[in-house]
């Protein structure tokens, strides 16, 4: 499957980062080039194999449900790009 | 001399006080500053905290403490979170981030009175196998052909901690290794670096790239080295879900277990009419130094081996693209404003990430996105369970796999740069162990015709990084690897 140039753009899009037009054409080629190597993936049978979704063979610990950090502000605002008192400042997003 | 220290050399000459950690230290940082410029391996240098650190090393061995590493200088790898220190992950996204807390693995290193001589390049976000996707400028790797002195790469990710200790700038150093992101530039430069089993490491203030793949290892000049650096990093940490509650073994100890009696494996899908000979030479005289002494080898296969490196270009950017959708400008890190807040994300994320990280969070949109996900992503995790399958087969008839930890020895900066698939391959051997969960290690097995390190991969069942350390170690002990950089600290 070949993706064109509308398509890589909904991509850019779903991914939230800027594409200029004229770095489409390259951008495609690069992307089908790797999907097009994936496509050898087609010729393994699977049927009936459940999927692995990650490499820690346990189950997962049970913890308690209580709060065990939190109340400081200062720390987490530290990296702030714009913040306004205790809250972090962003741009508007409902008109 | 301090430039001939092993890291439990360093450690022995420090308890009898034959050394004092600020002399170390000042010894490393005068190397970093002479070699740097050069090697271009550190992209933060943390001097005078390095110093403190130092200082009060001293004071606690004159007070007799033992820790494991008290005193030791390190460098580590900037995508481990140093509180106060900023960690950019080596992309320009984060170069303003100074993280307020530190990440467990580093907690671990300095519970145990570690001295950190500053953070390591790598490739962006730790997507790339030559370090030349950093933001911050390529690592060049020490070692040059002979009679030719162009740079060559150090592999990647972890091409800074990996050149740095190469050098001669850290007795050790923190890496990552999400498809061999340790293992790789382990053997382009010549030294030793084990990826734990998934889980034994903390992933926890570990920026994250692929997080079912990601896993914390150390690098070193040899395996004991490595062995003594793992043992303080691992152990269980509630604070990532995926951390095993496992006891930590005394690794150092496994290293002098031997091999007689051990059943070795040799996938026969690793070999290739593509490899070239002097990778099969070296290959073969590795399992002849292992029958020498006293292992058992015997021809295994693991029959969807060619599928990994496809499988994991679906999986990782899968997991790339969910994980790097925290860097939207808003929080933290570098922003670039647009006129509403959808162009702020995109203007940012198109300034912030560079060519590879913006193609693999792409491909990891498309393959997880609506229509698509069942072809690829779903898919892509059934051959990983074909992976698994493949291993533990083997694995309950054979005790450790050995096979090239790459399909070449160090190549140009700047050669392969135009073509992804290309540079992907790098990973064809490393990237199983990822998909599986399982410890693999590269140690040095010799040199190739033009004077350049090629490293042995020691794969093990997972949580025995025991069995690994023994394997490597009798590898080490035949291969009596003593072949230095053309670039290194002396004196």
């Amino acid at each position: 499957m070949s993706l064109d140039q509308a398509a890589v753009r909904r991509i850019a899009k779903l991914a939230r980062i800027r594409v200029a037009d004229d770095a489409l054409p390259q951008l495609a080629g690069d992307l089908n080039a790797i999907l097009g190597w994936i496509d050898q993936l087609n010729e393994v049978d699977i049927d009936g194999v459940t999927p692995l979704t990650g490499a820690a063979q346990m189950t997962l610990a049970w913890r308690a449900d209580m709060v065990t950090d939190g109340g400081d502000a200062e720390r987490v605002l530290s990296n702030a790009p714009d913040r306004e008192g205790q809250f972090y400042a962003v741009p508007k997003v409902v008109e | 001399m301090i430039s001939d220290f092993t890291l439990a050399s360093a450690r022995a000459a420090l308890r009898a006080r034959d050394v004092s950690s600020v002399e170390l230290t000042q010894h490393f940082l005068g190397a970093i500053e002479a070699l740097n410029p050069q090697l271009n391996a550190f992209i933060t240098v943390t001097g005078e905290r390095a110093l403190a650190q130092a200082a009060a090393a001293d004071a606690a061995l004159a007070s007799g403490d033992q820790g494991a590493l008290l005193g030791i200088p390190l460098a580590i790898k900037d995508l481990f979170c140093t509180e106060g220190v900023r960690t950019t992950a080596g992309s320009r996204i984060l170069s303003p981030f100074v993280p307020p807390y530190e990440s467990t693995v580093t907690a671990n290193l300095l519970r145990d009175g570690a001295v950190f001589l500053g953070k390591a390049n790598m490739d962006e976000f730790a997507m790339g196998s030559s370090n030349a996707t950093s933001a911050f400028g390529p690592v060049v790797n020490p070692w040059t052909r002979t009679g030719d002195n162009r740079p060559l790469v150090p592999g990647g990710s972890s091409g800074g901690s990996a050149a740095a200790v190469a050098a001669g700038l850290a007795l050790g150093a923190t890496a990552t290794d999400t498809g061999g992101s340790i293992r790789q530039p382990a053997s382009f430069c010549g030294i030793a670096g084990i990826k734990p089993t998934y889980g034994r490491c903390s992933r926890w203030g570990v920026v994250a790239f692929a997080s079912s793949l990601d896993q914390a290892g150390p690098v070193a000049r040899n395996v004991e080295d490595c062995a003594i650096l793992l043992g303080s990093m691992a152990g269980y940490d509630p604070k990532d879900s995926t951390s095993a509650n496992i006891a930590v073994p005394d690794f150092a100890a496994a290293c002098r277990r031997g091999v007689k009696g051990l059943r070795i494996g040799v996938p026969r899908e690793y070999r290739s009419d593509d490899m070239p000979p002097e990778i099969e030479a070296i290959w073969q005289q590795g399992l002849g130094w292992l029958r020498d002494a006293g292992a058992e080898i015997v021809d295994v296969s693991l029959p969807h081996t060619k599928y990994g490196l496809a499988t994991y270009y679906i999986v990782a950017p899968a997991e790339a693209s969910s994980n790097l959708a925290r860097y939207d400008g808003v929080r933290f890190g570098a922003r670039s404003n647009g006129e509403d807040l959808t162009a702020l994300y995109e203007n940012t994320r198109a300034d912030g990430f560079g060519a590879e990280v913006q193609r693999r969070i792409m491909i990891g949109t498309y393959v997880l996105s609506a229509g698509y996900y069942d072809a690829y992503y779903i898919r892509a995790q059934k051959i990983r369970s074909l992976i698994l399958k493949d291993f533990t087969d083997v694995f309950a008839r054979v005790d450790a796999l050995v096979t090239p930890t790459a399909p070449s020895a160090a190549f140009g900066l700047g050669d392969r740069l135009d073509d992804p698939i290309k540079m992907y391959f790098n990973d064809v051997f490393t990237v199983p162990a990822n998909m599986a969960g399982i410890p693999g290690m590269s140690v040095p097995a010799g040199l190739d015709a033009q004077g350049l390190p090629l490293g042995l991969q020691v794969l093990g069942r997972p949580f025995d990084e025991e069995t690994v350390f023994a394997v490597a170690q009798a590898i080490e002990d035949a291969a009596g690897f003593v072949a230095k950089p053309s670039v290194r600290a002396g004196g």
